[in-house]
């Protein structure tokens, strides 16, 4: 008998405290969901870009979600040295053509991604970006080459538009 | 157990006594039946659709609603117009953007992350545009105003003639549910003014519940969610407090019979 | 207060509290002998602590989206209340938490002038609650600022005035309150940055608050000195605390209420409307909490007397402990004082009703004579009172019978030639 109400305690305690643990997580949850990014900003998500006026060999830079994304109009010997290199020499082996779908056009998210620096244009070993902070050579299709960055600059979602704008996003 | 009892409906009768105070003054106003009031209070999303319609066709000319985005149409809660429509509608306004790389404003069509269109460039170009009056911003006109809702389904009803005696001044008009009955806007519906498009006669009684409806929307976008919450918060806390209410009991039990 | 010194099981634990003794704070905590006749007027002191942390936290987070600038601080309100996750639920808890916080303020303090809880020797514990109840005025009013609608602006700008009163400097302080010639954007950035600080005041004086409260222990319903422990006396932990815990359920079900259904009735429509120097609203009122002493300031027709008076009536309750001067601390066992004090009540309710009234015919006469009634009450009613009132025997100890059919004459007696 006694044994049994102690049970009966047990559970109406082990219950209380049950009930009281899912209250407090369902409080704490919408204080830390409020730190994540809000309606209008997950609503900016595309930035289209005028690029007509732009001859080969010319980089622009342009701001998306707050980052900078480079877009390279890139020449004709550029491709060529950007296709021709040996995959089995790259840290983050990637085809230059997966990279940049109309090869002319290289757009890419200008933030290194050893630690977030945006890398300097037409500088380092490799013709392509370096980035000033660590010391990493990126190419002219933005693939690591040398220094201590882990993976290839990366590649956002966008498409052309038309012939002149490019909708980043 | 008992004293605690009293306290807790010395609580809720002085919660009354302040709600009551409150709605002291009060006018009557015209009732009608609100969807969104009540515990399960909801929306009525083709009221909401139609109230979005009498907002751009009539009120829209000269009231803004800067805290709406176009976005806004689609979300839950809403007028849950479905994506593909916000995004027409978006498109059907001209937004002004920029500037472009040579430093120029340009306008293009409206996106879903963009405001609402505002009818004039600030305050001053609005109130310059309507004899000196501003007609205010409507996106929290709702509960910018003491009666709320009752107040303006019946403002935009209640313009009649002046009563004998009252001389009214030029771009000045009667309504009766004014506060000192004297608007500067004169009446603006009209029985069939628009065409629903879901085919409800657009009586002015209809437009006016529907804009007034879109209006609360826009005062209080996540009532709808703020009900469901609202429910499931209070019934978790009923039987939380039961639950305490028994260990307390069983705790107290140790040493005492009545808590 | 248990005088046991506290030895930790473990090694570690030891060594952890020779060098600091939160271990023993702890058991101390938990040990608390409390009178176990509390009644449920007592668990409002642990409501308002949750009140306390409930706006601390809801702030902290209404501060990562808020801009305490002019001509964005009722934009980032509004952003808060559409687009920012769960804002409007933070909000809104923040909004009607500070309604809650007062309404257990109030119960709290009439508790304590019930049942004569700040008489010796708890005289230090009543005027610390007396500062943070000060304080908590002040952070609420400047908290009703940031969203800096139609009230936010009026409102400071006529309570600031108020300070013009003072002759001679008077003008110059408001203008140094303002940080120019208006309430304006310095004024509001000054205002947040002092909300955001007295919280935390608060928060000090709770901790003073509640270490002078361990010093003589509890005051209880029945008034009388209780040994510690006792046969008198519960752990603090769990018999108050599960008590505690069941009234602030409680509690939170009106408060949800509050938030989920009925989140702006607390408010003042005018101030959904943007601040706008060029126009004041119909009837300005300040939040219900502050409206009796609203009725006070207005009740005298003169400017710097209102503004005094106003205060006197704050800080007169500081000077209770000493203008009470009845040894008996239960209302319990004061017949005639019990009247008096529901008479106080009825005339506070009153003044808080005028408050919301304009100032005019009947409202006014009213005010002016609940204003010199509140004062008659603390400055004549009380001291007389002590002298003059037959008071009640009271037991010897509270596990006796309280108030019976027939009083224990004997032990009232013995407790008497006890005292004497």
């Amino acid at each position: 008998m006694s044994e049994k109400k102690t049970k009966r305690r047990d559970f109406l305690f082990t219950a209380t405290y049950a009930v009281g643990a899912v209250g407090v997580g369902a409080v704490v949850w919408p204080m830390i969901d409020q730190m994540n990014p809000d309606a209008s900003v997950k609503a900016l998500a595309s930035t289209e870009v005028d690029v007509s006026s732009m001859n080969p060999g010319k980089t622009i830079t342009v701001l998306w979600r707050g980052k900078p994304v480079f877009i390279r109009r890139r020449t004709k010997e550029e491709i060529a040295e950007a296709q021709s290199v040996n995959l089995n020499d790259l840290k983050h082996p990637e085809k230059d053509e997966d990279r940049a779908k109309n090869p002319e056009w290289l757009v890419m998210l200008g933030v290194c991604t050893h630690l977030g620096c945006v890398p300097l244009n037409d500088k380092g070993d490799y013709n392509g970006w370096f980035c000033p902070c660590h010391g990493s050579h990126y190419d002219i299709s933005g693939r690591i080459r040398k220094g201590p960055a882990p993976t290839n600059m990366e590649i956002p979602k966008y498409e052309f538009v038309n012939s002149n704008t490019i909708k980043i996003g | 157990m008992k004293n605690f009892l009293k306290i807790f409906s010395l609580i809720i009768l002085f919660s009354g006594l302040s709600l009551s105070t409150q709605a002291a003054e009060k006018v009557e106003y015209l009732k009608t039946d609100w969807s969104f009031k009540g515990l399960f209070g909801k929306f009525d999303r083709a009221a909401l659709q139609r109230g979005y319609q009498v907002y751009t066709e009539v009120c829209s000319s000269c009231h803004s609603m800067k805290y709406l985005s176009y976005r806004n149409l689609a979300e839950k809660g809403g007028p849950e117009f479905t994506e593909q429509q916000a995004k027409a509608i978006a498109a059907s306004f001209e937004v002004t953007d920029g500037p472009n790389a040579d430093g120029e404003m340009f306008t293009r069509p409206g996106k879903l992350s963009d405001k609402f269109v505002m009818p004039y460039e600030n305050i001053k170009a609005a109130q310059a545009a309507n004899g000196g009056a501003y007609p205010p911003d409507m996106s929290v006109l709702v509960k910018a105003r003491g009666g709320g809702v009752d107040y303006i389904y019946s403002l935009l009803q209640g313009y009649e003639d002046p009563p004998a005696g009252v001389t009214l001044d030029d771009g000045v008009y009667y309504n009766k549910y004014m506060y000192g009955n004297k608007i500067k806007m004169a009446n603006q519906l009209s029985d069939g003014l628009v065409e629903y498009s879901d085919g409800t006669t657009a009586t002015i009684e209809q437009m006016s519940k529907d804009v007034t409806t879109f209006l609360m929307w826009s005062a209080e976008p996540h009532l709808e969610s703020r009900h469901q919450m609202g429910f499931k918060a209070i019934v978790y806390l009923i039987i939380l407090t039961i639950l305490v209410y028994y260990s307390m009991k069983r705790i107290w039990s140790r040493i005492e019979t009545e808590v | 207060m248990s005088d046991q010194e506290y030895t930790p099981k473990s090694k570690f634990g030891k060594w952890f509290n020779d060098r600091l003794p939160l271990l023993t704070l702890a058991s101390h905590l938990t040990d608390y002998p409390t009178p176990k006749n509390l009644n449920y007027w007592w668990t409002f002191g642990g409501i308002l602590t949750f009140c306390l942390v409930t706006q601390i936290v809801t702030g902290l987070v209404l501060a990562m989206h808020y801009i305490a600038h002019a001509d964005m601080a009722f934009d980032s309100v509004e952003h808060i209340m559409r687009d920012v996750n769960y804002g409007w639920l933070i909000r809104y808890i923040h909004a009607n938490g500070a309604s809650m916080f007062f309404l257990a303020v109030y119960i709290h303090i009439f508790r304590s002038l019930f049942y004569g809880s700040y008489k010796a020797p708890r005289e230090i514990i009543w005027i610390l609650g007396i500062i943070i109840y000060l304080l908590m005025m002040a952070a609420a009013f400047m908290g009703y600022v940031l969203p800096w609608g139609q009230m936010s602006f009026w409102g400071a700008t006529v309570i600031t005035n108020l300070f013009s009163a003072i002759p001679l400097v008077g003008e110059g302080i408001v203008t140094w309150l303002w940080g120019g010639y208006s309430v304006d954007n310095p004024t509001l950035t000054r205002f947040f940055t002092l909300h955001y600080l007295i919280p935390f005041l608060i928060l000090g004086l709770v901790v003073l608050h509640i270490w002078a409260l361990h010093i003589p222990g509890n005051n209880n319903p029945v008034g009388i000195d209780v040994k510690k422990p006792s046969k008198d006396t519960v752990p603090f932990h769990p018999y108050i605390v599960i008590k505690d815990t069941f009234a602030l359920l409680m509690f939170g079900i009106v408060f949800a209420f509050f938030v989920f259904y009925t989140p702006n009735i607390l408010g003042h429509a005018d101030n959904y409307i943007e601040a706008n120097p060029l126009v004041t609203p119909a009837h300005i009122v300040p939040e219900w909490y502050l409206l009796p002493f609203y009725a006070i300031l207005r009740s005298v027709p003169d400017k710097l007397l209102g503004v005094i008076a106003m205060l006197s009536a704050i800080f007169i309750l500081a000077a209770l402990p000493w203008l009470d001067t009845s040894k008996i601390r239960s209302a319990v066992f004061r017949p005639l004082y019990r009247q008096f004090y529901w008479i106080l009540v009825a005339d506070v309710l009153i003044l808080g009703y005028v408050g919301a009234m304009p100032a005019e015919g009947l409202y006014l006469l009213v005010a002016r004579v609940a204003t010199a009634y509140y004062f008659l009450h603390f400055l004549v009613i009380l001291p007389v009172l002590g002298w003059k009132e037959k008071t009640l025997p009271i037991p010897l100890s509270i596990t006796e019978p309280i108030l019976g059919g027939s009083p224990n004459l004997a032990t009232a007696k013995n407790k008497e030639s006890l005292n004497s």
